[in-house]
């Protein structure tokens, strides 16, 4: 590493931690419904969404209801953004005149948008008119980050509250969170992005001709307004399918720099807001500590692995503009935010760093994690860590005051365990079926990490590829939609019903025989369990993929 | 009707009569006790034998759902339900278990993968054995054997106090206590008030004041006027004197005159006196009646008394009041202590008593309280009780007396003592066969120590399989991608503790997980250490020796063990 790569990340991290406190204290007062900084400005509209379609903001729900508000608007929104793919070349916006996308690659990607996976088993300029991009895609980056916010809040609210039959309204959380959190940064960000070089354009494709005299289509879109909230909502999916690593979706290193602070800054201030809405900012900030620990150590380990001084060929695959550095922290983040958008190639990465990346979304993508979902899927493993650390200090395990009992044990189980299971038996079954390895580019160990990392990034809601494998076909295009589906529900339901169960519940007062969830002990504690969950879980697998492909290549053996 | 002789039938309520009871059976304390009808000791347990008397009891427990019945039933443990909190442990255990069956049920698919990958084949040992070696070392057996034992060795550690828990909820309830509601008498004070000092009125020496209150107590048999006659004793070597050598009547206590003491008659040239000693309004108004005057120096020293927490007994002789015993609540030796180290566990303590403030004040502050109720009536405590729990706090308290039956439901680890009425018994949800109050103390540790091993031994299972993990891939995976003409790929490296071979590797990880087991049940039985401090300090000791120990442990067990299969040609 030299001097200016460990500038920029002191420039990142110092970032970072500035926007934290100030997102996060503007959207407890959101959240909160205090007022706020857009109360003024936006304040009719959320008032005027409300009146049109019927909704009674302030009316509480209860988590079933929440559940099932949820999943409604969810279905609904996923079954339209199928259809709008299935019939692109009827509607408007489409000059290049692209045809229908058929049946398993519209619901592949339909199910993808709406779990904030953004898995991409096609490439957006040769599949996708501008209007199923602007209209369905960049409409579902909106509304999946928002319910990923919402759950987070639910969960919020069932710690902060007691004795409560309610977790809040699903439709007004929903609005708020997209109306005073999410288009007022892609607003600002888009046209940051437009200002350095990213095309925003209805064109059609211009056709050019080169200095050999070729003829070259180069596309174009309207790109940086997608690509403003792909980022902020750690969706990750591209308007163009090499992703981040176009120029124009990603023009200059500052793009760079903003592309990856974006990815990281909703999920670091939820984490803050946390904090505030419990009313101790320092859970927060415990939470904050472990989630920026466990991403140090990924980057550390990466950059250790891709700074070997005799690593062959340590530039393939990398973003040349920006150079290994730029890859390998976008890398890191991109995989512990669970937004899946490249600007490296991750099937180049060395072994090791192929490693860190898997590993971070094996974690069950809490490193900070998706919008939202980082931030509840972390909670998950905060009531495991509690309940052991409860027991080892003598007392039935309490959080924040609230008993974690058999039911929230159970749920939170649920959640952590579910993509595993995916991850696991997904990649067992697409090893041992001929269809499954069938498109795969590598032979050895590598072919392994690339099945392995394709599941794991669906199960996690992640969405970035390791690539190197083929994927738009039926059987991985319906079995990476159900590992998607599951990695996302089955984490969001415990959620909602672990925030059901403990907003019904007395908060006991703390007392010096109750533990702290605060200061280093706790986040020690924290990180050993994901790191444990995680190691017990995927040890196995990762020994036979990129760890043997490590001590392979240190032999000087490659595949 | 049980006459001497007669074993009690069942449990029940004495109606009728009073009896010596043996109830060394229950208790293992071999003095009988009082059992009356009426009263605080009424109840009776079947199976105890009447040593003397004859009383007529009133069966009120069921067939089969007696005190011996359900005590027998807790130390088998046979249809011990689970509480709360092993069920969500069971949950987290066998949800690990279904993670670890997935992980190596899905290593044959794997392996296969990497053995075309590698064109070699048969070099991956995945057959049924090995694999079923390699989950029996990762399922959290040790936890999930031990789980039961550790739950009846709590029991067994309050049985073995002489406390019967009527399940194990409330074992474990007693370890989340975070109020405790505690009588003063007999628990913080030693139960009666004890003289500690004469007050003499002008003129009066404070030799004869102790003679005339020694006289007063002659006859005195309750504890008070003991230590009167004591304190006379140890102060100036007073000698006793016979009651009917002076032939001396006694006047007893009377709610109406609320003074006691004795008339002496004239006798070989001694003038007759009636010494009394009493409250201080009952003496001041005897005196007067008799024409005497009450001095105010008197007067000054019984406030003062009663300011200080203490109670002020006037002792007279004839019409001159002679001065004033100080009685007081002796607060038991340790009690203080005790005390800190609950505040230190976050635990804190109330005391109830029916004295007034004042009183109450001055001994809860000798002792160390942090909180006090005076002239607490059942239904306050109750009240209090309902405050707390609705804070979010849980109470704990002893009772005895059919008042405090309500109480003793609603709090949610009751303490019965087993003295007490057959009602308080069954609204509590532990009964005390010694009827020492401070035993609470003791119990909250034993709910502490219960959880802490629980917690302690799953944090151990589970930070053991990281080395199972290194032990059992390695061998499983030693020959895969080796290059032609060796049988050692590049795998071998995570054989970080160099085992012998891929037998003794899987030989070694599944002799130390019997063996682990075997070695955790002393463990189990005896419990974590408790020692009474902050939550953080014992989270972070625990973390270090069962969590850390818990990684390092069987990376240095399994070594040895295979070093031991090496040296005796086993493997």
């Amino acid at each position: 590493m030299k001097p200016h790569d460990w500038l920029q990340l002191t420039l990142f991290l110092a970032a970072l931690v500035l926007l934290t406190p100030l997102l996060g204290r503007f959207m407890a007062r959101v959240f909160s419904g205090e007022p706020h900084l857009l109360t003024k400005p936006l304040g009719w509209l959320e008032r005027l969404i409300y009146r049109a379609s019927g909704v009674d903001g302030t009316r509480e729900m209860s988590w079933r209801g929440y559940a099932a508000a949820l999943i409604a608007f969810n279905i609904a929104g996923c079954v339209l953004l199928a259809v709008i793919q299935m019939t692109q070349a009827w509607l408007p916006l489409n000059p290049t005149g692209l045809p229908n996308v058929p049946l398993d690659l519209a619901v592949n990607t339909a199910v993808s948008f709406m779990t904030n996976t953004n898995w991409q088993a096609y490439s957006g300029e040769a599949t996708m008119s501008y209007f199923t991009q602007m209209a369905g895609l960049a409409v579902h980056n909106f509304t999946s980050a928002a319910t990923g916010i919402a759950v987070a809040l639910a969960l919020t609210r069932g710690l902060a509250r007691r004795t409560s039959a309610t977790i809040g309204n699903f439709w007004a959380d929903l609005t708020r969170s997209t109306l005073y959190v999410l288009l007022p940064l892609s607003l600002i960000f888009a046209v940051v992005l437009v200002q350095q070089g990213v095309v925003q354009t209805f064109a059609p494709y211009v056709t050019a001709t080169t200095l050999e005299g070729a003829e070259q289509v180069i596309p174009l879109g309207p790109t940086a307004s997608q690509i403003a909230i792909k980022q902020l909502g750690t969706n990750g999916g591209g308007f163009f399918g090499v992703n981040s690593a176009h120029p124009f979706e990603n023009p200059t290193p500052f793009s760079n720099f903003l592309t990856m602070l974006a990815i990281f800054v909703i999920p670091s201030a939820l984490v803050n807001m946390y904090g505030r809405l419990v009313g101790n900012q320092r859970q927060g900030w415990s939470i904050w500590a472990a989630m920026m620990a466990l991403f140090l150590i990924g980057l550390g380990t990466m950059c250790w692995a891709e700074f070997q001084p005799n690593l062959p060929a340590a530039m393939e695959g990398k973003e040349t503009r920006f150079g290994v550095f730029n890859s390998v922290l976008f890398a890191t983040v991109t995989t512990d935010a669970s937004c899946g958008a490249v600007n490296a190639m991750h099937d180049s990465l060395s072994p090791l760093a192929g490693l860190v990346a898997m590993v971070n979304m094996m974690l069950g993508e809490v490193v900070f994690g998706g919008v939202g979902a980082g931030l509840y899927g972390m909670l998950m493993f905060v009531l495991l860590t509690v309940f052991i650390a409860g027991l080892m200090v003598g007392r039935t395990p309490e959080y924040l005051g609230k008993k974690i009992e058999a039911a929230e044990i159970k749920w939170a189980v649920v959640a952590v365990l579910a993509p595993c299971v995916c991850i696991l038996i997904g990649t067992a079954v697409s090893l041992a079926n001929p269809v499954g390895t069938a498109t795969l580019n590598n032979a050895g160990p590598h072919g392994l990490s690339e099945v392995l990392y394709a599941w794991t990034s669906a199960a996690a809601n992640n969405g970035s590829a390791f690539a190197g494998i083929g994927v738009n076909n039926p059987f991985y295009n319906y079995g990476l939609t159900l590992a998607m589906f599951v990695g996302r529900f089955a984490v969001i339901i415990p959620a909602l019903a672990i925030a059901g169960s403990l907003a019904a519940k007395k908060t006991a007062p703390a007392s010096s025989g109750t533990f702290p969830t605060t200061g280093a002990t706790f986040t020690l504690l924290l990180i050993a369990v994901v790191v444990i969950v995680g190691a017990l879980t995927f040890l196995p697998a990762l020994t036979l993929g990129p760890i043997v492909e490590h001590l392979l290549l240190q032999a000087g053996r490659t595949f | 009707m049980c006459e001497s002789g007669d074993a009690i039938p069942s449990d029940g309520e004495v109606i009728e009569g009073i009896a010596r009871v043996d109830e060394s059976a229950i208790t293992g304390e071999s003095a009988p006790v009082i059992r009356e009808s009426g009263g605080d000791r009424s109840a009776v347990t079947g199976g105890t034998r009447v040593l003397s008397d004859r009383i007529v009891v009133r069966i009120t427990s069921e067939q089969g759902n007696t005190f011996i019945d359900r005590m027998i039933s807790m130390v088998e443990g046979a249809r011990r339900q689970k509480t709360p909190n092993e069920i969500a442990l069971g949950i987290l255990l066998v949800s690990l278990t279904a993670v670890f069956l997935l992980a190596v049920f899905t290593l044959p698919a794997f392996a296969h993968y990497s053995e075309r990958a590698a064109e070699q084949s048969g070099v991956v040992n995945v057959s049924l054995p090995v694999l079923v070696a390699l989950i029996v070392c990762l399922i959290p057996t040790t936890i999930g054997g031990l789980l039961s034992a550790i739950g009846i060795s709590g029991i067994d550690r309050l049985v073995r106090r002489n406390v019967l828990a009527t399940s194990g909820r409330a074992v474990e309830a007693a370890g989340d206590i975070d109020v405790l509601l505690l009588d003063k008498t007999g628990t913080i004070t030693m139960g009666n008030r004890m003289a500690v000092a004469f007050h003499p009125a002008p003129g009066v020496s404070e030799s004869d004041l102790a003679g005339a209150a020694q006289l007063a107590s002659l006859a005195d048999e309750t504890p008070e006027g003991r230590s009167v006659f004591v304190l006379a004793k140890e102060k100036f070597n007073i000698r006793a004197r016979e009651m009917n050598e002076l032939s001396a009547t006694f006047i007893p206590f009377t709610a109406q005159t609320r003074m006691s003491g004795v008339d002496v008659p004239a006798h070989e040239g001694r003038q007759a006196t009636s010494v009394r000693k009493g409250a201080a309004q009952a003496v001041q108004a005897y005196i007067e009646s008799l024409g005497g005057t009450y001095p105010p120096a008197v007067a000054k020293a019984v406030e003062e008394i009663s300011r200080r927490g203490a109670t002020p007994l006037v002792v007279s002789a004839d019409e001159c009041a002679l001065g004033v015993i100080e009685l007081k609540d002796i607060v038991k030796g340790g009690i203080r202590e005790r005390f800190a180290q609950l505040r230190k566990m976050g635990i804190r303590t109330v005391m109830i008593t029916g004295d007034n403030a004042l009183t109450a004040g001055a001994i809860a502050a000798e002792a160390g309280v942090d909180d006090f109720m005076a002239q607490a009536a059942p239904e306050d405590k109750l009240q209090r009780i309902r405050e707390e729990q609705a804070a979010g706090r849980l109470v704990a308290m002893t009772g005895d007396g059919t008042n405090d039956a309500p109480a003793l439901a609603q709090a949610d680890v009751g303490v019965a003592m087993n003295t007490g009425t057959q009602a308080a018994r069954e609204a509590g949800n532990m009964v005390d066969l010694d009827s020492n109050p401070t035993k609470l103390i003791e119990i909250v540790e034993i709910g502490k120590q219960l959880l802490m091993t629980r917690g302690a031994l799953t944090t151990f299972s589970i930070a053991n399989d990281v080395a199972k993990y290194f032990a059992i891939l390695p061998a499983m995976f030693l020959g895969l991608y080796a290059v032609s003409g060796s049988t050692v790929g590049p795998l071998a490296a995570l054989n970080v503790m160099r085992l012998h071979s891929p037998q003794s590797a899987i030989l070694s990880a599944v002799i130390f997980n019997a063996l682990i087991i075997i070695a955790l049940i002393p463990f189990a039985l005896a419990g974590v250490k408790y020692r009474a401090e902050g939550a953080a300090a014992v989270l972070r000791r625990n973390v270090l020796i069962y969590g850390v120990g818990g990684v390092v442990a069987p990376f240095v067990g399994i070594k040895l063990i295979d070093i031991i299969l090496v040296a005796l040609r086993l493997a």
